[in-house]
Formats: C-alpha cells, structure tokens, sequence
C-alpha cells in the first residue's frame, strides 16, 4: 500500500426520509467526532447519483455508508468488502436523474478507475416511509457500530483517524447546520399539523403493505440507494 | 370501447391492445404509463399517472423560513440548486428583501451552470441511449468514425482513428465480459435505432467524455456556494464573501477562485459548441424522419422566465431566459403569467386522487388543499397490483394544473418556442440555424426530437450567459462593489406578523415555483408547483390530456414489448419521475423488464 492513499467516506441517502438518511447522519457524525489526515475526504453524498462519479473516480480506498436492504432485522448492520459491493441492480430500474449509487460504480468500472479498496457498511433500515421523520433509535443506534466497523477497516490499511476533543457543534455538520440532526428532530412541525406520509391516511389503510424491498431481487442483489427499493 | 375527442384536440381510442409501463422513483413519485395500441401499433389513447408527494408543507410547516432552501434541495437529486434558489425567491418576496447585483450574478450564474450541466447530463447518460446503440458501435470503422467526427466537429481535438479504436477496445472489453455496465438492458436489436456504426462510436465516446467533462462543470457551484455536494445559498444574497486580495480557500472568493470559474465558464462553452451541438445535429440528421412526440407543445406551452439581467426585478422586460404562456396554437399572442393571480393557475383533481373541500372547482397554489382520496375501484386488478387504470376515474397523485383552464407543456422546448414566438433575437437564431442544418420546416420543432434539439441549443445559450454574467460581477467588483449579501431584515423582529410570496425559475426541465405563507416569523403553508407536475399532469374536468400523454398519441411502437419509442418521448421531456420497470400484457403478465436508458432511467 501506498503512503496516503486517497480515501474517501462517503454517507448516501435521502435525510427527509427517516432511516433512508442513515448513511448521511453516519458521515456527519463521523465528521463531527473525528479528524482524519489530509488524504481522506468525507462527504455528504446525499441523492446525488451521477454527480458523484469524479469522487469515485478520484479515490482509491472508498468507505460507502448508507442503508442497505438484505431483508434483515432492522437495525441489523452487514459489512460488504471488495468484489461483492454490488455494481448492478438486480431488478428494478428508477428515477431519470437521481442515478443509483451501484451505477455510478459501474460507471467508474467502465472507466477503469473503480478504487482498489471499497467497503459499504450498511444498516437495514427499519422506517423509511416517515416523510419529514429522522433516524429511527434503532437505527441511530448504529451509527457507533457502523462507524467502528469502518474505522477498523481503515486502520488496516494504514489509514488513522483521531478523536477530536470537542465533537464539533452541529451547525458545523457536513450536511449544514440549517439540517442539522437536532434541529431536524426538534423542529418538525406536529403530525396533526402536518401529516406525514404525503397519503398516510392512504398508505394505512386495512389492507395495503408497506413495503419497499425490491421485487424479484436475485439472492445477491442488493439495493444500495433508496430508488432501488421499488414499490413508488 | 370509447371513442373521444378531447377539447385540446386529442382523438382517444382505448380498444385495442392495453401496454402497461411502470416505472418506479421515490422522490417525486411513481410513474406509470399505460397505452392502447391499434392493430397497427399506434397509439390511440395514453394515460400517465404519477405519486406526487405534496411533501414539503410537511416538512416545512412551522420551520424557519431561512432554512427552508436546504430542505427543498434536498427533494431531489438533480434540481437541488434550482430548488433551492426558488426556495430563497420566495421567502425574499414575501419579506420584501432585495438582493445586492454581485448576488443575482452569482445567483445566475449558478443556475446557468446547473442548466449546463443538467442538459448535457441528461443528453448523453439519460436520453442518447433512446437514439444511440452502444452495440452496434462495435461494428463501426474507426477510420471512418474518424472521418465522420472530423467532418462534423472540425476543432474538436479527439478524432483521431487510434483514438475511437482504444474506445471502441474498451467498449468491446466490456460488452465481452458479460457485463454492459450501464449500458444493460437495452433493446440494441431493435428496429428504431437508426444510426450507422461510426455515429454510434462518436456519440458512445462523447458519452464518456461528457461523464469525464461533466465533473468540472460542478465546480463552479461547489466554489460559489462554498460546499462540496450541496451548495449554501442563503436568503438575501449568495454566502460567500467577496476578497479578491484574500489568499486561500476559507469561504471567501478570491482571484484565484474567480479565475478558476472563469476557465471552467470557458471550456463549458467549448465543450457545448464542439461536442454536444455537432452530436445532437449529427444523430438529428438520421432521426428527422420520425417526428413523433409533438403532443401539445405546438399548441400550449408556458414559461415562467428567468435569469433576471438586473437584481430584484423579475419582470417579463428584464428576464433574459423568456416567459409566458401561448395557447391554441396562436405564436402571433404570448400571453403573461401571473403567478399572484387566483384566475391562472389553478390545480384541479377530478383525475387526481385528492378531494376538495366544498365542491371546489380549481385552486391557486396559495390556497392549496392536499386531501388524499384513493379510489381504484373502477381499476383492473387490486391495490397491491393495478393491472390497468381506469382513465374515466381518479387515476394519479399528480393534481392536474392548468393556466386560464389549459393544460400546458413546460421545458426547454415551451421556452424556445415562447422565445421565438416573442422573435427573441438569438433563440431564433439558433432555432433557424438548426432547422437550416437538417433541412427540416419549422414544424419539425413540434416534437420529441424538437424538445432534445431545444434543451441543446438551450445549454448553449446558457453557456454563453455565464459569460455574460461573469464579465458584469467582474466590473463591478473592479468598480470596488464586492456585496453579496445585503443583510435587509434577515432578523425576523423586522419582518410583519403575516406575509406570503411567490418564488419562481426555470429549472432544467421547466417552470418552477414554491408559494409560502409566513405567520409569526415561522412557514405557515409551503406549496411547490414543479415541472413534471406540469407536464405529467392527468386529464381535468374538460377531458383535457397532459403534455406526457399527449406527446405519446399516434406514436408507432415498433415492439409493443420493446417500447423504445414510449420511453423516448417521455425521457425527451427529463422527468423528474421513473419510466421504467416493467412492461405488462394485457392479462398483467410480464413480458419484459423495461429499463431504458443506462443510467439510473
């Protein structure tokens, strides 16, 4: 291994929807209680799909943080290394423009500069239909296990991260301070104000299942972003 | 079996045979199109039927309104900046809060540069492959492909015959090792695609030079908004200070930065000029026999405008990208569009799946009401499984919006015909330069291939305005203004018990606007009308079809399996939405998994 590999931790996910925000809240929270050398980035992917490619491009060890759908317990956290980091989508196909995450892989792939190392530490979410909600506790939870699976993985590679003394405040978070976790939750306006769900009163109907695994999924495909997960 | 006429102009058959499209997304909704095919395979009737989550009153309803641009970026993940500058509009003029001229160049700017990259984006990784086939570009001649980008890219650096052989090397690699990459599942034996081997290679290899070009064109937000993924932007200016003697990288901007903005400015402009224009023209030459796809845009189209050349005035005169709305066909009258006015635009549900209170008929944004009411009863199949609509019902979460009562297309096509219709002096330009080019009559415009050809020659107009914009925050500050942030009543003590306010731009694919009522310094209702809620929209009261289904109707499906020619006119419009899953017969059983474009489609 080279000195100073580039590296970048990379938290993916769609903050306004509860636990499909975990790899964002993971990241910030990585960023709020560590410091890292100067070759490691850490980043806010968010839902931005094909925007991310150069980042991708640009790193050779990549930690990718997000929530994952295995069809696991809730709040379950998997560890996938190397080659069985999924770079197709196994079934379903979505949005014009928020390019799944495993695409972007297999774009960097078709370049011939996917990084040599590559860790995605996922967690099952329990909650993603919560419009407006935050982290689910068991899912925030995780975010400590989650963050030493990646922290540990790292140090392998030769790459240290130190604890700060003082977590930096939240209005210095990655995401931004305007939303921020703390402001996120204590903000949010009243569910009789506000219902929560766009068609909850729909969605909760007798009779109708929420789910969001994707059909059809062959046993080793595994959603990475939120537009695999089917059913909208 | 019905037969109707539609008011605006539609002549719908719904007996033959029922193709179902789903497509799936979660940010803005799912979207689902379903057409009946004649004995011929054209379509004679579409529906498109689409979730909506009216998300953002949740999500708002009682935050401050000075943060609200951060969460209405993050409703998507390719408007985010557009979201958000519409987001600080609105909440400015509600307060009443002017912005300094270096922020409205930024502002600018910025938005230029998504449209830029936005377009280029969705031509090459999303739409081209609606046209391009990456298989057949393994058969091309790179000498031949040589000669052809030679021909029409003359001062584009990379044609040499080596250079398209290591490309097509590459793709060959791939294709061999079982693994299409993004370029999977495509229908590459089908009989629409039309292009010789040698343009498939030119528009393959542009389409990893543009993934390559792409991550630069990025850098000019990241450097204005002072952040990396997802820019700041902030209510009464732009949030990075001006210090053109300051050094470093530390939330200001500085020589260097400007220096590098304007480079990047620079070779966007090139790369437009040199790649994507030649391409759209070379791979236009081929398609201009299949003009399908016009649906209403010949007849209502709608812009709110844009780009305002001065700070603070968004009046129609002082907005270089053009606003108004045309209807009936009539390109002699351009119509202004009031987004204050109750009488125009106005959302109606009688297809949609929500319930007024009242009986109410129509209602403006501002008083918007989100009532779900989801009734599939009259669908085939049940809730878990709808193996058809039924189109005389409720049948989309989509609310249908309508101006003075007419259902109207919005984009990059609604604004060039607005621009042309009003003679806007360069849009015309460029518009008889393209029509001159492929020898094709004015009326060719009114289309699919129109609506692409649009949103190219609109990342060229684009491209050139961040010049523009550029040079004018460049004299000012060499003229000692180094504002962006004017500081007016940003303290909420300074702001009136109630106000509301309307916001609006044109995002890449079309005409948007946030509407927000501020009670006690806090969000008191936020509305978004966006693009697709436009263009995706259901029928309304009068049976009027939306711009979806209407640029589906008498469209020749080669393969009704294969629905390739579906997919190209809905991908023609950048949905904000999914087209594609998989693709049902009539009696619900899959026939296909449907996915179109490589990317994320």
């Amino acid at each position: 291994m080279e000195n100073a590999p580039s590296t970048l931790i990379i938290g993916i996910g769609n903050i306004l929807w509860a636990d499909e925000g975990f790899g964002v809240r993971a990241v910030e929270a990585l960023h709020r209680l560590y410091e890292f050398p100067e070759n490691v980035t850490l980043m806010d992917g968010g839902t931005q799909g094909i925007y991310l490619v150069q980042h991708i491009e640009a790193a050779e060890v990549l930690v990718i943080l997000d929530a994952i759908d295995y069809g696991l317990e809730p709040g379950t956290v998997k560890v996938i290394e190397g080659d069985s980091v999924p770079k197709y989508l196994g079934a379903k196909k979505v949005s014009l423009h928020q390019t799944g995450f495993q695409e972007v892989l297999a774009m960097a792939e078709m370049l011939g500069r996917y990084p040599k190392h590559v860790l995605l530490v996922g967690v099952q979410p329990e909650d993603i239909e919560d419009f407006g909600g935050s982290l689910r506790e068991k899912t925030k939870a995780c975010i400590e296990p989650v963050l030493k699976a990646a922290l540990d993985w790292l140090e392998i590679l030769g790459i240290h991260a130190s604890p700060r003394l003082e977590p930096l405040p939240e209005s210095q978070s990655l995401a931004g301070g305007e939303v921020g976790i703390s402001q996120y939750e204590a903000s949010r306006p009243e569910a009789s104000k506000a219902c929560r769900v766009g068609d909850e009163r729909v969605l909760t109907q007798e009779g109708r299942t929420v789910g969001y695994r994707p059909q059809s999924v062959g046993q080793d495909a595994v959603s990475v972003d939120v537009d695999h997960r089917g059913k909208y | 079996m019905t037969i109707k006429t539609t008011p605006n102009g539609f002549t719908l058959d719904n007996a033959g045979q029922r193709v179902v499209v789903d497509p799936v997304t979660r940010i803005e909704g799912h979207m689902r199109a379903e057409v009946n095919i004649d004995e011929n395979n054209m379509i004679t009737n579409a529906v498109s039927s689409g979730t909506m989550w009216r998300g953002l009153e949740v999500i708002l309803k009682g935050r401050d309104p000075r943060d609200a641009w951060a969460f209405t970026q993050r409703i998507c993940g390719v408007c985010t900046g557009t979201h958000a500058l519409t987001s600080v509009r609105a909440v400015e003029d509600s307060l009443g809060i002017s912005i300094p001229e270096n922020a409205n160049c930024i502002r600018n700017i910025m938005q230029l540069s998504l449209q830029v990259h936005d377009h280029l984006v969705h031509f090459y990784h999303l739409h081209a492959l609606d046209w391009v086939n990456p298989v057949n570009a393994l058969k091309a001649d790179p000498k031949a492909t040589s000669a052809l980008q030679q021909q029409v890219s003359p001062s584009h650096p990379n044609s040499s015959p080596g250079y398209f052989r290591d490309i097509q090397n590459r793709l060959k690699k791939f294709v061999e090792s079982g693994q299409l990459g993004p370029f999977k599942n495509g229908y590459w034996t089908n009989p629409a695609y039309l292009l010789p081997p040698e343009a498939d290679l030119m528009a393959v290899t542009h389409y990893l030079e543009a993934l390559d070009f792409q991550k630069e064109i990025m850098k000019t937000r990241t450097i204005f908004g002072g952040k990396d993924t997802h820019p700041n932007w902030t209510v009464g200016g732009t949030p990075s200070p001006i210090n053109v003697d300051g050094v470093g990288g530390v939330g200001g901007l500085n020589m260097a930065s400007l220096n590098q903005v304007h480079q990047i400015l620079k070779d966007s402009k090139t790369f437009i000029d040199n790649v994507y224009i030649p391409d759209l023209l070379a791979i236009a030459q081929f398609y201009k026999g299949w003009l399908y796809g016009g649906g209403i845009s010949g007849q209502s189209v709608m812009a709110y405008g844009d780009i305002p050349d001065r700070a603070n005035d968004y009046s129609p005169e002082n907005l270089m990208m053009p606003s108004g709305a045309i209807i009936n066909g009539d390109l002699s009258k351009v119509h202004d569009v009031d987004l204050r006015d109750p009488e125009q635009i106005r959302e109606y549900v009688p297809h949609s799946w929500y319930d007024y209170p009242d009986g109410a008929d129509g209602l403006h944004p501002w008083d918007g009401v989100t009532e779900p009411k989801f009734d599939i009863s009259t669908a085939k199949g049940d809730r878990h499984h709808i193996e058809e609509l039924d189109e005389d019902a409720k049948y989309s979460w989509i609310k249908a919006p309508r101006w003075r009562g007419h259902a109207m297309e919005v984009g990059p096509l609604a604004r060039y015909v607005i621009g042309y219709a009003k003679g806007d002096k360069e849009i015309t330009e460029q518009i008889n330069f393209v029509l001159k080019t492929l020898d094709v009559p004015v009326d060719a415009l009114f289309s699919t291939l129109g609506r692409t050809a649009a949103r190219g020659l609109e990342a060229a107009w684009c491209a050139d305005k961040q010049l523009y914009f550029f040079d004018k925050l460049m004299t000012n500050i060499k003229n000692g203004d180094s504002a962006t942030h004017s500081g007016d009543k940003w303290d909420p003590k300074d702001w009136p018990a109630e106000s509301k306010g309307v916001g609006f731009t044109e995002a890449p694919r079309g005409a948007l606007a946030h509407w927000v009522k501020i009670k006690d310094t806090k969000i008191d209702n936020y509305q978004c009308v966006v693009p697709t809620t436009w263009n995706g929209s259901p029928r309304d009261a009068d049976g009027n079809i939306g711009a979806f289904e209407a640029a589906l109707m008498n469209t020749k499906v080669e393969r009704p399996n294969e629905p390739v020619e579906i997919l190209r006119s809905l991908h023609s419009f950048d949905p904000c939405l999914a087209c594609s899953t998989h693709v049902m017969s009539e009696d619900g059983e899959e026939l296909a998994n449907v996915t179109t474009s490589p990317i994320g489609l």
